[in-house]
């Protein structure tokens, strides 16, 4: 809980929810006629528009991304670091929006929302969603905000794909793409961990073939082994051994099936808190789309042909000890985007703590993302004169 | 623009709106006055987070990669003119270097400190001991130059390589290449500053 509102923060803020009335065809054949999608905005969009940033979320991400709902809250939002007045994206220049994305549970429309069509919440009936469908959601909330060209696309992780995905089908709508932490398509070893995340949630009891809201469950236990099997991967084995080692809580063997080794208890807990507060079926769907994307498969896995139409500058930045998207990942698309002869740096940040790297406040990395947007800063106002 | 006569020199080399590939391209001021004055597309490789972070700032593009481990991501004769300039005598492997330049450039363009100057002659003449000096202020067992040359050795290097020297030029600290430099250029010259490209 802040005691007061520290001066770079964007302060409280109000999620909003904006509805959709276009049919929004979806890439497994399906149409969502009506949808909403719940955001947040920081800073003030200028005169001339042009001055709109993008944040795309990661898995379990949501629009909260910055500054506080009331003065009780424990935490800011999930890129706080990041977002504020003289913090990289930086709101005195930037107009930056935040979104939920469609099928997420955090108010977009999802699986936990009313099927207009049945009266009955969506459950497992709600369509699986692809990186492509969010983006086509989002470039029409660029539409409804005025914006017909973003100054920067930015995302980490799966949020990174989204940003890819944008430069591709949208070339004309961003100036910038910063892609962070991310990967152009999944390895073998990706899907395998979303398979078990997968295959904990639906073999819960409670999951009642993702019925389960209807049927008053919840499979807690099955979303908990889920999360903790990501957060495995989010955390590099040297973050791990430094944070917990081999540390026991009570000092001794207790030959039982406890949580015994403190990073056992740490998971058991990062899983009942998840589980608590996000939905299985949202879990399901988002680990579905990051198995999907692979935007190079139609142009016969050829990158840099699926990039050709790219107008944006990309920034890359990936971590050294990242091993769900790993630097080699990033140099992937690095080396298509070279290929393609597009504009773009890559930078490998030195940093212990693994994918999560991507949200933490890393000198180096804060100071590329700040370096850069203020230069994008300056374009905006050069073309706004 | 920068006043390191090297740049100046390179500079008039390189074509109006060519490809240019900077290896070890330092904070990008180079890649930054050619995109300015001659409209250059070009990148850097640089593994200095300092230097990577001044390029980055100044919208010069930049790839964070070691030259040592080579240049596999890049395709032949994907670029124009492939700069180095002096890092040559930094590199685990020079002549393979030079190899690669030519293989993704058309021309490369590189410098490189002469190791043959009258002044490194004289100081291991005169005190027995690898020269130091401001060009050169490191002591033997921390400098990053593995592979100093001089002039001579150079051209050998060229000619076993069978590459061709479109241009040359030889400068010493004070001005772009007096008389002395062009009469003795193994003795009075200070960085050599050679255009290549594969012999026909």
């Amino acid at each position: 809980m802040p005691e007061t509102i520290p001066p770079d923060s964007v302060g409280l803020v109000e999620p909003e929810t904006v509805h959709f009335d276009r049919p929004l065809r979806l890439s497994c054949g399906q149409t969502l006629n009506e949808y909403d999608l719940v955001i947040e905005t920081y800073g003030e969009l200028n005169t001339e528009k042009n001055n709109g940033v993008l944040i795309c979320h990661a898995l379990s991400g949501h629009h909260h991304a910055a500054g506080y709902h009331t003065m009780e809250d424990r935490k800011p939002g999930w890129w706080d670091n990041f977002i504020g007045p003289g913090k990289p994206l930086d709101t005195n220049h930037f107009f930056v929006v935040s979104l939920n994305n469609l099928g997420g549970c955090h108010g977009s429309t999802g699986p936990i929302s009313i099927n207009p069509q049945t009266g009955k919440l969506y459950g497992s009936d709600f369509p699986i969603l692809t990186v492509e469908d969010w983006v086509e959601s989002q470039a029409r909330l660029a539409d409804h905000l005025g914006i017909r060209q973003w100054a920067a696309v930015v995302g980490g992780s799966l949020g990174g794909m989204q940003t890819l995905y944008w430069s591709m089908a949208y070339p004309e709508r961003l100036r910038h793409a910063v892609v962070i932490a991310s990967a152009p398509k999944l390895s073998a070893q990706n899907i395998a961990f979303n398979e078990v995340a997968r295959q904990a949630i639906r073999s819960d009891e409670n999951f009642r073939d993702g019925q389960y809201l209807e049927e008053g469950t919840l499979p807690k236990s099955g979303l908990g082994l889920a999360r903790m099997v990501g957060h495995i991967t989010y955390l590099s084995d040297d973050a791990m051994g430094q944070k917990f080692g081999r540390e026991l809580k009570s000092g001794e063997y207790s030959f039982d099936y406890g949580a015994q080794f403190q990073v056992e208890s740490y998971l058991r807990y990062q899983g009942e808190h998840f589980s608590g507060s996000f939905d299985a079926n949202t879990y399901l769907l988002m680990t579905r789309a990051l198995d999907y994307f692979d935007p190079a498969r139609k142009f016969n896995d050829d990158l840099a042909q699926a990039l050709s139409p790219a107008k944006a500058h990309f920034l890359l930045v990936s971590f050294t000890t990242d091993w769900r998207f790993s630097p080699e990942r990033s140099r992937e698309i690095t080396d298509a985007l070279l290929k393609a002869g597009k504009q773009v740096s890559y930078m490998e940040v030195d940093a212990p703590q693994g994918h999560d790297a991507f949200l933490m406040n890393i000198p180096r990395y804060v100071n590329a993302i700040s370096g850069y947007m203020k230069r994008v800063a300056v374009e905006c106002k050069e073309a706004a004169v | 623009m920068s006043n390191r006569v090297d740049f100046a020199i390179i500079s008039d080399w390189i074509d109006q709106g060519s490809r240019v590939l900077d290896l070890a391209c330092g904070e990008g001021t180079l890649l930054a006055d050619l995109g300015k004055n001659k409209q250059v597309r070009g990148y850097g490789l640089e593994i200095n987070p300092q230097n990577i972070q001044n390029c980055i700032e100044s919208g010069v593009n930049v790839l964070e990669q070691n030259i040592d481990q080579g240049l596999d991501n890049f395709g032949d004769q994907s670029f124009d003119t492939v700069v180095m300039t002096q890092a040559l005598q930094a590199l685990q492997f020079p002549h393979l270097a030079l190899d690669e330049m030519l293989r993704v450039g058309r021309e490369c363009i590189v410098t490189f400190p002469n190791f043959g100057h009258w002044r490194c002659r004289w100081y291991l003449a005169t005190k027995g001991r690898m020269p130091v000096s401001k060009f050169m202020p490191y002591t033997w067992y921390d400098t990053p130059n593995i592979h100093f040359c001089t002039f001579k050795d150079f051209e050998d290097l060229c000619h076993q390589k069978k590459l061709k020297i479109i241009n040359r030029m030889v400068t010493d600290s004070a001005n772009r290449g007096g008389w002395r430099t062009r009469l003795l250029p193994n003795l009075m010259g200070e960085v050599a500053i050679y255009h290549l490209t594969r012999g026909e």
